[in-house]
Formats: structure tokens, C-alpha cells, sequence
């Protein structure tokens, strides 16, 4: 009972006791007035613990209550504190280097973020007309997405990937390796995991430190163990924090996401909890909508020096890519790298597989001035051959190499160096786009001259090795 | 009406039940809670109503007020429409912008059309002249490509007695007419229409001429008429966007109303960039001179969305009624069905397939018939059309889903795109053996009479050409290819060079970014004639090496980076070629 009392004592204004129902992560509370949509409230259990809650739905008779944190061992009788407000975080340069929870609070020991203004975590929406187009290649030193999938800043391009494949591994390479040539400056990481298993935190945490990155990022960390309700704000803060760095200080933040398939998972409890119809297996059908609301918020605006380059990172569930999580993500994301168990099996780092992944912004960061102006051509052609090399193989397993066609042959013998020579690399290989380009030329000249319809005469002869010497 | 006052009962997500204005009718406009937060009455009972907000609804608060409108939701007509960039219920994004900063923030209530900007009116009635719908009263050069004309309002008729000329506002009365009944009405250069209901015409008429797009695929095999409905659906990552903007660009359309729809804001900074830099092909202005662009992206309100689409039909209409070819692109028709399915939801509504509204294909249908050729009401007599491009987004690329299958029952033509070829880089994606059109018939006549009259036939044996390659291709990959015959090694040889030469077009820059009918008129004719002559030749026993070997065959693949003539002399090359393995082999190739 003094606890209660003690309580009461410790906030102001007006705290409720008694619910009607608790089901799940809802709580159901009667005869509130004013409830304001979507904002938070306390709730202080007879166990004495305090959690945090979030309205989701209010009318002049009853509230419902999305509760935050674990429900166990609440009762119909604990008090609800009602704070009048949406959920807000502190943002201020002081978030650099730090560790926080999917509350915002502290896990490194040292204490909140106390200065700075308060933002609400959901965001608004960009105005498009305040959008510049994103233009500036992203050099990551990995030859598969320079050459083929290339990054621009302000871009949002997701990994899809299986569990078991080392898409953490690429994440890693990505953010400690990503340069926009001929700059010095480096990018702010933000990083955000959503349901993350602890050794994946780990490693991620022991990668910033080697790397020295972890002065100039921010982490967010919810747990496989976590209350699953805060998945849902662990990349909201993320982005609020990102766009305070990348619009307010106009720095350049890199947003890793990982792994977006939890919170998916995690939306879809809550939309059962809730009792909405259900869209495609079981996912609300405001999913699209709902991601977009996370994935929209990368990009540049017009007169703001920053910007906000997005990487969600996401584990197909059994592998299929048509399933709704890969799939509406794809839908909003400006591409997708695919990594393939396939490559991975056959001992080639990184597994990407070229062929379904896609850059969406690559024209608009490659050619003269900005890589080379050979870089269109030279990926075009490779995918054009890597394409057929694939569907050789695929006939050489029913006829045999035999019965293949000389053209064909030759289309096979490519396929096996592009994966050798230009997709393996190490995972602290550094390579530079001319590098790349100069490897994808390499394994191009396996196959005879004419069949490279892809490139233009003028680049053939100032590029093919033969006419290099 | 009195203050339509009411107050909040209810927020769930965008939907808020409201009580207390009595007379509340679907279909009003209402401004919700202290912040006046804009919304959309979507359903009414005896004692309360339900609203749609097209705003983000947090921290609103039951109790809070509720304000009627009494009007239904509208678009505005006028000039200063063009070269625009609206959301999803016509507030210009960049008076926006200006208010509020990068965000958009919500509460915002800005008119469509500026209320102190001047046109020049240059009035085309006199005093005297007896007037009625439709009737064009003057013109104002919105942009120097677009004359607007003025219109007499739809269900109006009188005697003009008083005509004004000069600089005046949206909101001026023009011209004055009397009516039978002496009343005096003022016409001025805003109007407003409700977009849920199309406007009126005279008569439709049926399409006979193509939208010439450009896009060989889509011209030579699948063309879409002006003032037909065409779909195209695809998977992400299949070209979508891309086809949609690159026609919105090149085509021979008089104006372009581009809706993007619950997409990506960079695509539309893309546009925003493109449209200012590219300049119409006939007059040499910027192609956003002649067209406005509605952007209800992804992450802005959902509810917002469903009205999009509604508003740029609305717009399509009214430069139609004037008398101008438009094309309406709408990215993506998934997007606007997935906000209905969201909003019937939240109502409580029984779902039917896939948790879409029953009604899901009325909406589709009401929305595709609005395209149209027609004869515009009053005078002088004149036509116009809508056409209208819809782009689909089925989940997972599989075409077997609601919004796909029941769009495909009201387009007459579907542009399906193809993950594999998508893969393989080969842009368009379209895939030739599922695509159609039903308005090959009525175009094939206007070829004859505009290209020529073998366009058809040509264009007929090179889709069978496809057809059956693909075939022996299925055959090839049991048997290995070499050991087929010569002649189906020459047609994979051709079908490759077709596929390549001809549906592979690029849609970046460069000579081939827009390719005339003319000359997609003479590749094909190079392509499918240098088909029939090989053909005879092998059927003589010469080898396929011969033919293959011939220097100017991969020549094929790359005419269409180069003008119109050198397509004549590469013609001309080959027949020759051709000609002289004939006389080495005693072959003759007439007949």
C-alpha cells in the first residue's frame, strides 16, 4: 500500500486505478476523459513495476492501451497515469557514442540525455517537393554493389537475406568501409536492432569499437528477449535520431536496420491482439503503409547539407522472396541485394546474387564525373552475361557441357569467373571502383568481342584489355 | 445552414466517429478537433457519423469539435493548375513548403488555386449571345503551352449581359449571364466539381487513333487508343515507374496528370526534376508546361491517398471537356485499393477476398470507365479524350490476386511485366506472350491509312515469330542447340535479334529513348524481310554459319541507337547481302 502511495506521490496530475480487461499487450481502461490518440501512458502494476503504454484507440467510454514492456503480472487493479503527450524523445549531440533500449533509455550505465528539444518518434513526412533527387555514389569498396548495385546517398537499399548467411558480416563491411570519394568526411552510423539475438549485437557493438566508428554512432538495442511492443519503436527512434543528425547538424548518417523481419513480426501480434483483419498470412493490412512510414524517412532535402542513407537488413522467411515482408518492403525501398544460399554454399563472400537485386538510384550516381563512363555499359553487359552464363549452367546439368553450343560455352566459362574473380572478395577487401571495373573487364574478355552488344564500339577499344596492351 | 458543430466520439487510426451535427452527409467535408484536421464523411447513422481524416490523427482527443462543411469533397478548376504539384486532396505541395517548412505538417487548409495571382481573360461572347453548358465564354494562356479555355458551368443557360477582358483573378466574375428567369449568374475562372462524380459529355464516341508513346513494344504490338485503359502490372523492380514516367514524358499526349500514389518521394523529386529540364518535341517548352502532378507518397496519410485518384480524374475531365487529348497515369492503383481495403477495415466491414471491400471492383470499374473519347458538351463542337494508365502492384509479382484480375476486366489493354527479362536487364519488361491489346483492330486501320499498309501484316508475323521461337527455345534446352535444324536455329537467330534489336529499347537518353512509328515501321520491315529471305535460302540448303556470318546481321541490334537513315541503308546492306549468297547458290528470292 505505500507504494502506492509513493507513487501517486512521484507524478502529478490525474492517475486512474482499475482496468476492465487486459488481453495480450492491450489493455482495455473505462470512463477516461481525456484520452488523447496515441499517447503515452504509465502503468504501475501491484507488483510495483512500472511500464509504459501507448493509446490506440479512444473514445469517451473506453481506451485502449498497447502496453510496452511485459505484461506479466498485471491485474485488473493497477493504476494508469495518463501523461498527455505522444512518445518523445530528447535529441541533442550528446546521443553520439551512446547505447540506448527500444525506451531510449540508457544501457551503457551513464545517464539519459537530458538537454535538447523533444521530438516525437513517429515523424512526419517529407514534403516530395523538399526532396533532392539523390545523386553522390556511395564508393563501399565491395565490387557487386559498386559496380552493379550502386549505393547513393539519400538512398534506402535493404538486404534481403536468410538466416545463417553472413548479411551481418556485409552490413559491417558496408558501414565501416562506405566513402563518397573525394570526400573526407565520414558517415554517422545509427544503428537499430530489432529483436536481435545478443551475439548479433555483439558483434556489431565489437565492430564499431575496432573500427573506431562507435565515437560517431548511435545504437539502439531491443533484444530477441525484449518486450516485443518496443520493437516497434526502436527504428522510430533510430530515424528521429538520424534526422536530427542529418537535418539539424547536417551530417551524413548511414541507418542500419537489422533484423526488419522481427518487427514485421512483431506488428502482426499486435494487429491480432487487436482483432483487425488480417491482410496476406496473418500481416494487418496496413503493413505497406506502416513500413513506408519507417523507410520514407531516408533521403536529402533541398538546402540541408545532411542525409540520411538507409539499410534495413531483413531474413526472408523460408527463404522466399514473395513473402509479404521481402515483398512490400521491396515495393518502397529504392532496390534490394539478394543474398543467395546458393553462392554461400559454393564458399563465395559476399553471396549476393545479381540477377533479382536492383539499384534503383545507380543511374543517377555512375558515369563520367562521378565513377567512369564505361560503368553503365560494363554492368549492363555483365548482367546481360552473367544472365546467360546462369541459364547455361542450369542446361549443362540436363544435356551436359557437351551439348551445349560454342556460344554457350563460352557464356558458362564467364559465369564461373564473374563469381570467382569479380563477386569473391574479402571481407576487409577495400576496393576502389576503378579496381572494380577494371576486374569486370577482366572477366568480360573471357567471352569473344561481338557478343558484347551491351557497350558501345568507342568504350570497347578504350577499355578491353586486348586494345589496352 | 447555421454552424454544423459537432464533437469527437471515437479515433481509430484515420476513422473518427463523431455525433451532433444531425444533418452530416456523406460524402461532406468536415474539419476535425482543435487543430481542424481535414476529413471526409464516410458513413452516417441516426445519431452519429463517420469520418475519414485525410491527416495523421494523433493526440486527438474525444470531445474535441467536429465542423461541417456542407459541401462535398471538390477539385478546383481553373487556371493555375497546370505546372502544379498537389497532394492527394489538391493542396500545392510547395505553398506547403513554404508555410511549413521540409515537413509537411498536418492541419494545413491552403486553396488548390492562388487566389491573387492574375490572368489575362480574353473573353470569346459578345453581349446578346445566348450561352449553356459547356459553352466556351474565353481563353487565358495558362502556360504558353496550354490555352484554358472557360467554360460555362455544367446545368447552366443564359443571355450574356455583361463581358469583361484584362487581368483578373480566379475568383472575378467574367462574364454575367441572365437566365430565363432573370436571375443574374456570374461565371468565373474557378469552378468547382465533387470528384467523386464524372462530368458530363455529349456523346462518347469510340477511339480510333493510337497514343503514340514511343516504346516500340508497346506501339507495334500492344498500342493503347487515345481515350482507351490500359494496366500494367509488375512485381517491384520490373519497370513499372519507369515505363509510366518515360510515357508521361514522350508521348504525343497535349497533357499529362500524373498521380503518384501512395509511392516513393524520391520518384516524384525525379520527376520534379526531369519534367522542367525535358522539352516537348513539337514546341521545343518544358513538358511540365503541360502537365500537373498529384503526390500522395507512401508515408503521407493513407485516407489521402483514396482521394488521389479521384481529384486527378477530376482534373483529366475538365481539360477533356476543353477539348484536349489527356493521359491520366495513375502509380500505383494498388496503393489507392490497398488505402480502400485499410479504411474498410477500420469501418468494420465484411472483407471479401483477401480482405479487400466487396465493392473493391465497382470502384476499379467506375474509375477506369471515366477514360473516354468524347464529344464535348457546348460549343464550339469539339473532342477531347482521357486515357488512362494504371500501374498494378501485386503482391509478389503474382498476377492472381483481387486488384490485378478485376482491373484486367475493365482495361482494354494490359503492358504485363516480366521478373525474368526484368533480371536480364531487357527494359521494357513487357513480356510478349501475356501482354494484349483489344485495340489492335481500330489502330491497325489508322497504321494502314498513317505508316503503311503492310504494318499489320508485319507486325503479326513477327508476334508469331516470337510465339513459335519460344517453343523451339523449350525444345533446345532438352536437345542442346546445335542439334536442331537450320531453319529453327535461323528462327531463334531472328527472335534473338527481335528481342534485342527491337522490344529492348533503352529509357535513359539518347536516340532511342523515343523511337517515330516510321521508323519502328522500317526496323521491323528490315528485320522480318531479311527473315523471309534467309529463310528461303536455308530451305535451299544453305547453312545457317553463312547467313550469321553475314557482317551487317548484329548490325540489327544496334540501328536503333541511329537515325532514320542509316535504318534505309542498313536495309538496303542486307537485301544485298542476301542477294548475293542467292545468286552464289542459284536461288531466286522472289516469289
Amino acid at each position: 500500500m505505500s507504494e502506492i502511495i509513493d507513487i501517486v506521490a512521484r507524478y502529478q496530475g490525474k492517475i486512474y486505478r482499475g482496468v476492465k480487461e487486459v488481453r495480450g499487450n492491450l489493455m482495455f481502461v473505462e470512463g477516461i476523459k481525456e484520452v488523447k490518440n496515441e499517447e503515452v501512458v504509465i502503468i504501475v502494476g501491484s507488483d510495483g513495476k512500472e511500464r509504459y503504454g501507448r493509446v490506440i484507440e479512444a473514445s469517451r467510454d473506453l481506451a485502449v492501451i498497447q502496453i510496452l514492456g511485459e505484461e506479466e503480472g498485471l491485474q485488473t487493479d493497477c493504476l494508469v497515469k495518463f501523461t498527455g503527450t505522444t512518445f518523445k524523445i530528447r535529441v541533442s549531440d550528446e546521443v553520439l557514442g551512446r547505447m540506448f533500449n527500444g525506451r531510449f533509455e540508457p544501457i551503457d550505465g551513464l545517464p539519459g540525455i537530458t538537454t535538447g528539444e523533444k521530438r516525437d518518434i513517429s515523424g512526419e513526412p517529407i514534403n516530395p517537393v523538399a526532396r533532392e533527387y539523390p545523386h553522390d555514389f556511395i564508393q563501399t569498396g565491395i565490387s557487386a554493389i559498386d559496380c552493379m548495385l550502386s549505393l547513393v546517398r539519400g538512398q534506402k537499399l535493404p538486404i534481403f537475406s536468410v538466416s545463417g548467411l553472413p548479411h551481418n558480416m556485409l552490413a559491417a563491411q558496408i558501414a565501416r568501409q562506405a566513402t563518397v570519394r573525394g570526400e573526407k568526411e565520414e558517415f554517422a552510423v545509427v544503428f537499430a536492432g530489432i529483436g536481435l539475438r545478443s551475439a548479433e549485437a555483439e558483434f556489431f557493438i565489437r565492430e564499431f569499437k575496432e573500427s573506431g566508428a562507435i565515437e560517431r554512432a548511435t545504437v539502439i538495442l531491443n533484444l530477441a528477449d525484449d518486450p516485443v511492443m518496443e520493437r516497434l519503436m526502436t527504428p522510430r527512434i533510430a530515424l528521429t535520431i538520424a534526422e536530427y543528425l542529418a537535418f539539424d547538424l547536417e551530417m551524413h548518417v548511414l541507418v542500419i536496420l537489422t533484423d526488419m523481419t522481427n518487427y514485421a513480426e512483431a506488428l502482426r501480434e499486435i494487429s491480432t491482439a487487436r482483432r483487425e483483419i488480417p491482410g496476406r498470412m496473418g500481416y494487418p493490412g496496413y503493413m505497406y503503409s506502416d513500413l513506408a512510414s519507417i523507410y520514407e524517412r531516408a533521403g536529402i532535402i533541398k538546402g540541408k547539407r545532411g542525409s540520411i542513407t538507409l539499410m534495413p537488413i531483413l531474413t526472408m522467411p523460408g527463404g522466399d522472396l514473395r513473402h509479404p515482408i521481402p515483398d512490400l518492403t521491396g515495393y518502397i525501398t529504392e532496390g534490394q541485394i539478394i543474398l543467395s544460399q546458393e553462392l554461400h554454399a559454393k564458399g563465395i563472400y559476399p553471396p549476393i546474387n545479381v540477377l533479382p537485386s536492383l539499384s534503383r538510384l545507380m543511374k543517377s550516381g555512375i558515369g563520367p564525373g562521378r565513377t567512369r563512363e564505361d560503368h553503365k555499359y560494363v554492368s549492363d553487359q555483365l548482367y546481360d552475361a552473367y544472365s546467360r552464363g546462369v541459364k547455361a549452367r542450369d542446361l549443362a546439368r540436363i544435356v551436359g557441357e557437351i551439348g551445349l553450343s560454342e556460344r554457350m560455352r563460352g557464356y558458362l566459362k564467364f559465369a564461373d569467373e564473374f563469381e570467382r574473380k569479380f563477386l569473391s572478395q574479402g571481407p576487409y577487401e577495400n576496393r576502389t571502383i576503378e579496381e572494380t571495373l577494371d576486374i569486370a573487364w577482366e572477366v568480360l574478355s573471357v567471352l569473344p568481342e561481338e557478343e558484347l552488344v551491351r557497350i558501345p564500339r568507342d568504350i570497347i577499344e578504350e577499355y578491353h584489355p586486348k586494345y589496352r596492351g | 445552414m447555421g454552424e454544423r458543430k459537432g464533437y469527437i466520439e471515437k479515433i481509430s487510426g484515420t476513422v473518427v466517429i463523431a455525433r451532433g451535427i444531425k444533418d452530416a452527409r456523406i460524402g461532406e467535408v468536415v474539419y476535425v478537433g482543435y487543430e481542424g484536421l481535414i476529413g471526409e464523411v464516410v458513413r452516417v447513422t441516426q445519431d452519429s457519423f463517420v469520418i475519414q481524416v485525410y491527416e495523421n490523427t494523433s493526440g486527438l482527443s474525444p470531445g474535441e469539435p467536429v465542423y461541417g462543411t456542407g459541401k462535398l469533397l471538390c477539385a478546383e478548376l481553373g487556371p493555375g493548375l497546370m505546372t502544379t504539384i498537389f497532394d492527394g486532396i489538391q493542396r500545392p505541395l510547395y505553398e506547403i513548403l513554404r508555410r511549413a517548412g521540409p515537413f509537411v505538417r498536418r492541419g494545413i487548409r491552403l486553396n488548390a488555386l492562388p487566389r491573387d495571382r492574375k490572368w489575362y481573360f480574353k473573353p470569346l461572347v459578345k453581349i446578346g449571345d445566348i450561352v449553356s453548358e459547356g459553352d466556351i465564354v474565353g481563353v487565358v494562356q495558362e502556360t504558353p503551352l496550354i490555352e484554358h479555355r472557360i467554360m460555362v458551368p455544367p446545368g447552366i443557360k443564359g443571355e450574356v449581359v455583361k463581358v469583361e477582358e484584362g487581368e483578373m483573378t480566379v475568383n472575378e466574375d467574367v462574364v454575367i449571364l441572365r437566365t430565363k428567369d432573370s436571375k443574374e449568374i456570374g461565371i468565373k475562372m474557378l469552378q468547382e466539381w465533387p470528384v467523386r462524380m464524372p462530368r458530363p459529355c455529349r456523346e462518347r464516341l469510340t477511339s480510333e487513333v493510337p497514343l503514340i508513346v514511343g516504346q516500340r513494344v508497346i506501339d507495334t504490338f500492344f498500342p493503347v487508343a487515345k481515350g482507351g485503359a490500359a494496366c500494367i502490372p509488375g512485381g517491384f523492380g520490373t519497370g513499372k515507374t519507369v515505363t509510366l514516367q518515360k510515357i508521361a514524358m514522350y508521348s504525343d499526349s497535349e497533357i499529362v496528370i500524373y498521380i503518384g500514389c501512395g509511392e516513393r518521394g524520391n520518384e516524384i523529386a525525379e520527376l520534379l526534376k526531369e519534367f522542367p529540364r525535358l522539352h516537348d518535341a513539337k514546341s521545343g517548352r518544358p513538358i511540365i508546361e503541360r502537365s500537373i502532378i498529384i503526390a500522395n507518397t507512401s508515408n503521407m496519410p493513407v485516407s489521402a491517398r483514396e482521394a488521389s485518384i479521384y481529384m486527378g480524374v477530376t482534373m483529366a475531365e475538365y481539360y477533356r471537356d476543353m477539348g484536349y487529348h489527356v493521359t491520366l497515369i495513375a502509380d500505383s492503383t494498388s496503393r489507392w485499393a490497398e488505402a480502400l481495403r485499410e479504411i474498410s477495415g477500420r469501418l468494420g466491414e465484411m472483407p471479401v477476398e483477401r480482405g479487400y471491400p466487396a465493392y473493391l471492383p465497382d470502384r476499379l470499374a467506375e474509375f477506369y470507365e471515366r477514360a473516354g473519347r468524347v464529344l464535348c458538351l457546348g460549343k464550339p463542337e469539339r473532342e477531347g479524350s482521357l486515357t488512362i494508365l494504371g500501374a498494378v502492384s501485386p503482391p509478389g509479382g503474382d498476377f492472381n490476386e483481387p486488384v490485378t484480375i478485376h482491373t484486367l476486366r475493365f482495361v482494354g489493354a494490359m503492358w504485363a511485366l516480366d521478373p525474368d527479362l526484368a533480371y536480364r536487364r531487357h527494359f521494357p519488361a513487357i513480356n510478349w506472350n501475356i501482354s494484349f491489346s483489344q485495340y489492335v483492330d481500330i489502330i491497325e486501320r489508322w497504321w494502314t491509312k498513317h505508316v503503311a499498309k503492310d504494318f499489320p501484316e508485319y507486325r503479326r508475323r513477327a508476334l508469331r515469330l516470337l510465339v513459335v521461337s519460344s517453343e523451339i527455345e523449350a525444345i533446345a534446352s532438352i536437345v542442346g542447340e546445335s542439334a536442331l535444324p537450320d531453319d529453327q536455329r535461323l528462327i531463334l537467330l531472328v527472335a534473338e535479334i527481335l528481342k534485342e534489336g527491337y522490344l529492348r529499347q533503352t529509357a535513359m537518353e539518347g536516340e532511342d529513348v523515343f523511337c517515330p512509328l516510321n521508323k519502328q515501321y522500317l526496323m521491323l520491315k528490315t528485320i522480318m524481310d531479311f527473315f523471309d529471305k534467309a529463310y528461303k535460302l536455308i530451305r535451299h540448303n544453305v547453312s545457317i554459319e553463312e547467313i550469321a556470318n553475314i557482317p551487317e546481321v548484329f548490325e540489327m541490334i544496334r540501328v536503333k541507337e541511329r537515325p532514320f537513315e542509316e535504318v534505309k541503308k542498313l536495309y538496303s546492306k542486307l537485301m544485298k547481302r542476301l542477294k548475293d549468297i542467292a545468286i552464289k547458290y542459284n536461288v531466286s528470292l522472289e516469289g
